[in-house]
């Protein structure tokens, strides 16, 4: 049952977790189902190299439409809604305020998913625009747009009648990315698809928005968690307030300006200025490993071994890595060597599952129990699911930047013929197919999870339900 | 920081300086950007591309090519390489002056240099202007790529990953259209060892009638179809085919001079 009842001097943690109930479920559990749909498509994917022929004569399956229909499904279908449901979940739970009309919220989800829905048909159609990151046409780029703003609406209103004013850290980072993501998404979506500028300034907007997405919104919106549950866990406060402060000033001033690749075919003042912004960035990253450091060194030890409290620590970690190979990549003599290589699409994974993903089961599996008021069905799988999934990202991602590093060299040397550079990779492929077969079956836990949860909801909803008509009349009720 | 209000300011000006810098900035500056003229010659550049392979840019974004072909050549650096046009009246002066000398690679300053050696042992030479990198070695272009080479795509597709080759020239180094459709048919047919899955669904493999389709793909000797049967393209797999012939970004230009 929805809890709107807000009138009431001091709601308790329980009244607020179950305003949230709905939207979280409607958020997460779509959520769970493009994660998996995002893992098989990305198995697929990574199949066509070892077997080119491979399901080749289903158009909806080439390799072009199926790699950046498994990129979005995990973006846009999974991190994006799960980063929102944990968002909605901090106000509240920070501010202790029940969210009021938790409908709108609910619908919104709906709406997100089936633009989501929309555009991963369309990309599988040959609908795509063309541009990394954007590829769903207008039909489902609008519904993402508009349902954002209605979530994002209500988080601040949620946010703004906070009764606990205090604000902390984990609002910082939270606020700025709830505010970030329409500026960016509508800049390239008006600009690229609606009325497309001239040239190469396409590519350009295209980088800075990519950049903007992926690298500083999922930056913001998992640290922000990650500084929430990290002290809860560790049982002893944030280390370092005013390095926190610091950590996001540098994170937003200069981290919005990398992306634009070194010796990309526009003015050089562009790519050059993004070097320099990505070489501040190091400061904000690395600042964000000492506070990890000193907050953990000293903390309570792990108590249950694959609990959210290892996926917030991992995913940190995987954050601070993927960090420095992106900022690695912006440096000239480094560029030169991985640009165009595998290794680009590595940090790209080891973003956004090793570090934003895991972020999100970590925060998931620690709060919606408390949301639905039921524990987990299959807690014994939740752990399993760390083990699995960090084993795949680990078999995924370092194999796919090593052979990135090794195709870079070859390309480098105009000796080697392309093929020779090209099969070289092959080799590499063969774990990180591997790491992308656990990472499946990891998913699969983390959906049967959500919905066994899910499920075991209904059914005390409909037991309710039954108890309710089968209840004795009241005496009033008789008489009248 | 006490107040919501802050944050919203702070990101704001983070993110609307950015904004200003990475999106207003190169609007601004190549938004408007038009043909340019092609290096000592009163040619334009680009050309609009012809209607079959600007349809065929819209099939290249549908199926994803950029996945794993990039569209841009890198260049390292640049280079002078003096060459004799006229060995002159004195032909033994000058070849002998040539092989004490070297003549490739040269910076401006020494391509100067040995141009005057030569003259005034009177011959005749000319400087050209090379790119040099890794790109360039392996035949992918003659010069980097600029903005002006993007002038008239929408999409734009930069791509990110070379898993396939560049194909910023692919039109200069492949020009044979029957070339590109077999490969596009199966690519292992003309690329041995080739990762690149065959985009067969762009083809129509039927009974060969009475008389043979003249658009019915020639395909190598050791490249096996069966009996009786032809293989002709869509319109798509010829659109396809256009545009990757369209593709020739080598014209000399003020910002990426080299000598033609």
């Amino acid at each position: 049952m929805i809890v709107n009842e807000t009138n009431k001097a001091n709601p308790t943690a329980s009244e607020v977790d179950a305003s949230l109930r709905v939207p979280l479920l409607a958020l997460f559990g779509g959520a769970a189902v493009w994660l998996v749909v995002g893992s098989v498509l990305a198995l697929i994917a990574s199949i066509k190299f070892h077997a080119p022929d491979f399901l080749a004569d289903c158009p909806l399956l080439t390799y072009g439409r199926v790699q950046p229909a498994a990129d979005d499904a995990l973006l846009y279908g999974f991190c994006i809604p799960a980063g929102l449901g944990v968002m909605l979940w901090l106000f509240a739970h920070l501010g202790q305020v029940p969210l009021r009309g938790a409908i709108v919220p609910a619908v919104a989800a709906n709406l997100w998913h089936l633009g989501v829905f929309i555009g991963l048909a369309a990309i599988l159609l040959g609908d795509s625009t063309g541009f990394a990151w954007l590829e769903f046409p207008r039909a489902g780029s609008v519904l993402l747009f508009f349902a954002y703003l209605l979530l994002a609406l209500w988080a601040t209103m949620n946010f703004a009648g906070r009764r606990e004013r205090a604000l902390y850290p984990s609002h910082w980072f939270l606020v700025a990315a709830l505010f970030w993501f329409p500026w960016i998404y509508s800049t390239a979506n008006l600009l690229l698809v609606a009325w497309p500028v001239r040239g190469v300034v396409q590519a350009v907007i295209g980088w800075w928005f990519a950049d903007n997405l992926v690298f500083v919104w999922l930056a913001l919106v998992g640290i922000g968690a990650a500084f929430y549950f990290l002290p809860k866990y560790a049982g002893r406060p944030l280390q370092g307030y005013y390095l926190a402060l610091y950590a996001f000033w540098l994170l937003i001033l200069f981290g919005s300006w990398c992306g634009i690749p070194l010796g990309a075919p526009v003015p050089a003042w562009l790519p050059s200025i993004s070097s320099f912004a990505a070489m501040m960035t190091l400061v904000s990253v690395l600042s964000v490993g000492v506070i990890m450091c000193k907050t953990l060194c000293g903390g309570k030890k792990c108590a249950t071994l694959g609990g959210p409290y290892c996926f917030i620590r991992f995913g940190l970690g995987s954050f601070l890595i993927s960090a420095l190979m992106f900022i690695a990549m912006a440096c000239p003599k480094f560029n030169l060597l991985t640009q165009s290589t595998w290794f680009g699409p590595a940090q790209t994974q080891l973003q956004l599952y090793g570090f934003f993903a895991m972020t999100m089961f970590g925060a998931i599996y620690h709060l919606l129990p408390r949301v639905v008021g039921f524990e987990w069905p299959f807690p014994r799988l939740a752990r399993l699911q760390f083990w699995l999934s960090m084993a795949g990202v680990v078999l995924l991602v370092v194999p796919l930047a090593v052979g990135g590093v090794v195709q870079g060299i070859k390309l480098n040397n105009p000796g080697v013929a392309f093929l020779d550079a090209a099969q070289a990779t092959l080799f590499w492929f063969r774990f990180s197919t591997t790491g992308l077969l656990l990472m499946l079956v990891g998913n699969l836990l983390f959906a049967l999870n959500i919905f066994g949860l899910t499920t075991v909801w209904k059914f005390a909803l409909v037991k309710k339900a039954i108890a309710m008509v089968k209840a004795p009349l009241e005496i009033a009720e008789v008489k009248a | 920081m006490k107040n919501g209000c802050y944050i919203f300011l702070a990101a704001f000006i983070a993110l609307g300086g950015s904004w200003l810098g990475l999106v207003y900035g190169p609007v601004h500056q190549l938004g408007g950007a038009k043909q340019t003229m092609v290096l000592n010659s009163s040619d334009t550049y680009p050309l609009q591309r012809p209607g079959d392979a600007a349809l065929g840019l819209q099939v290249y974004r549908a199926n994803g090519c950029a996945a794993c072909h990039t569209r841009k050549v890198r260049q390292t650096g640049m280079a002078c390489n003096v060459e004799l046009m006229n060995a002159g009246k004195n032909p033994v002066a000058v070849t002998n002056l040539i092989s004490s000398l070297s003549l490739t690679n040269l910076t401006k300053e020494e391509a100067d240099q040995v141009a005057g050696q030569i003259t005034s042992a009177g011959g005749k030479s000319e400087i050209h202007i090379v790119a040099t990198g890794p790109d360039i070695a392996r035949g992918w272009g003659m010069r980097q790529s600029v903005a002006e080479d993007y002038l008239y795509d929408a999409p734009v597709q930069l791509g990110s990953l070379r898993a396939g080759p560049d194909l910023a020239n692919i039109g200069v180094r492949a020009p044979d259209a029957n070339w590109q459709l077999t490969h596009l048919y199966a690519p292992t047919g003309e690329v041995k060892g080739s990762t690149m899955p065959p985009f067969r669904y762009l083809f129509e493999l039927r009974k060969t009638g009475g008389t043979p389709s003249p658009e019915a793909l020639q395909f190598p000797k050791d490249f096996a179809l069966p009996d009786g049967y032809e293989v002709v393209p869509t319109p798509e797999a010829k659109q396809l085919a256009a545009y990757l012939l369209s593709l020739r970004a080598n014209a000399p230009l003020y910002n990426a001079p080299i000598s033609p």
